[in-house]
């Protein structure tokens, strides 16, 4: 499988001992995410529910493509953002 | 070990630690700074754990235990979340952990967890995974009882009550919904909401659907359960299954509306509450700008106030539903949290009342700990 950078939102970097990039393999969001539980486990819930959605203030990007769904391909984008939706108080 | 309270807010977490004759109250420095914690609990059978339920506003709800008094905190390995949704059926999320219960003494690391939207959750290794509890979530009735009729701040579920004497008979309530008890550790319910009125229902008399706000049961008289609903205080003694509004006794001018209930570690006739304004728009402020406690002797057939040391006039006070606590004393302490940041301590019984801190973030929970 094909390996990306997965850049990493301040609030999600508990879980990657504070590294803003990290590595990790997948062809579909889902793969790529189920990577990175396997590798900072508990990562993946405070993104995505248990019923697969993108939470409300979380927003994953592949390149410059919004994700709307984990089910989606990673075209040949080398890059997934996952971002913390500005909001709040 | 010396005693603390553990203060949750809407941006993190707080301990406020006592020097050795409770005259001044020294607050740590936060943890979790920019959490959203709502409920922080000791388990009375292992007094160095702790249990937290905690969200930040952006990522998902989840819990994070502590082994050794609150020094240090692991995130659950797996947090409470509903099972997946099949067919046609509504996917729910938990969007919030509420609320967080010890189970019963005979099991240890038992603990239950309530939910917005609201879910009812258990975990039997202190907290590090969690399951739903089927007979609740996925009863028939659930989708009336947990009908989603929210309130401003979402639907919860709360006041989870395991009976000191069975750890199957257990009691629930839901923020809107009613009280629920279970006599087979959660496998099947019944409505327990006889009496309480429900004025902003089509039917006042309705099985369900009302507004508990905190309910609690008396832990050496199991059978005698208090209750701040959204319409009034109420008493009910067991086997009956009718409340009483004992909040009928309160001063008219004052009214029988609030959030949190604490009672007395042994006199089951004891109780206080926190009236707050419940007319019109329901602004859940003191009173008339002026803050009081109100300590009932005999089991709700009459009320006093106290109010000694608290503001005299011009105070809006708005107290949550886990926002007040008390000590484990004879003639215990009470200590109180404000949604603008303040901590008021009574001492003997809320005799006397003094500010023992200011400045904190939104306050959820108080919680006494040793």
């Amino acid at each position: 499988m094909m390996n990306r950078t997965v850049r990493v939102a301040s609030p999600l970097r508990s879980y990657t001992g504070g590294a803003a990039t990290v590595d990790a393999a997948g062809t579909t969001v889902s793969e790529l995410l189920a990577d990175l539980e396997r590798r900072f486990p508990g990562m993946r819930f405070r993104m995505i529910d248990e019923q697969d959605r993108i939470r409300p203030h979380i927003r994953l990007y592949a390149g410059t493509r919004e994700i709307h769904a984990i089910t989606e391909a990673m075209e040949n984008e080398p890059v997934l953002h996952l971002i913390c939706a500005l909001s709040g108080g | 070990m010396a005693e603390l309270l553990w203060i949750g807010t809407r941006k993190g977490l707080f301990a406020l630690r006592p020097d050795a004759r409770r005259r001044t109250y020294r607050v740590s420095a936060p943890q979790f700074l920019g959490h959203t914690v709502h409920h922080v609990v000791q388990d009375p059978r292992d007094p160095k754990t702790l249990l937290m339920a905690a969200k930040t506003g952006h990522l998902g709800p989840t819990v994070f235990r502590s082994v050794d008094r609150g020094r240090s905190w692991k995130e659950a390995s797996r947090p409470p979340a509903f099972r997946k949704a099949v067919d046609c059926e509504k996917a729910r999320a938990v969007a919030r952990v509420f609320w967080l219960t010890p189970g019963h003494r005979s099991e240890p690391g038992a603990w239950y967890a309530g939910t917005a939207p609201a879910g009812l959750f258990r975990s039997v290794d202190a907290g590090d995974s969690w399951e739903p509890v089927a007979g609740f979530n996925d009863h028939p009735m659930n989708p009336k009882w947990a009908a989603g009729l929210a309130t401003p701040d979402g639907e919860f579920l709360h006041s989870i009550l395991v009976d000191p004497r069975d750890a199957r008979h257990l009691y629930i309530a839901i923020s809107i919904g009613g009280v629920f008890e279970s006599n087979d550790g959660g496998k099947d319910w019944t409505p327990i909401n006889h009496g309480v009125e429900a004025n902003f229902l089509p039917d006042d008399s309705a099985e369900f659907g009302h507004d508990p706000h905190r309910v609690e049961m008396h832990p050496v008289q199991p059978d005698r359960l208090y209750q701040q609903n959204h319409c009034g205080i109420y008493r009910l003694d067991r086997p009956a299954r009718t409340w009483v509004r004992i909040g009928k006794a309160m001063p008219k001018t004052v009214g029988d509306i609030g959030f949190p209930i604490v009672l007395h570690p042994t006199d089951p006739d004891v109780a206080w509450v926190v009236p707050m304004d419940g007319t019109t728009v329901w602004p859940r402020t003191s009173v008339n700008g002026k803050p009081a406690i109100f300590q009932t002797r005999n089991g709700g057939r009459s009320w006093r106030r106290l109010a000694r040391g608290l503001p005299p006039k011009d105070a809006w006070l708005t107290v949550l539903r886990q926002a007040m606590c008390r000590d484990a004393r004879e003639n215990p302490g009470l200590y109180f949290g404000t949604t603008a940041g303040e901590v008021w301590a009574g001492a003997n019984g809320g005799e006397v009342w003094r500010r023992i801190a200011q400045h904190l973030p939104e306050i959820y929970s108080v919680t006494f700990a040793l």
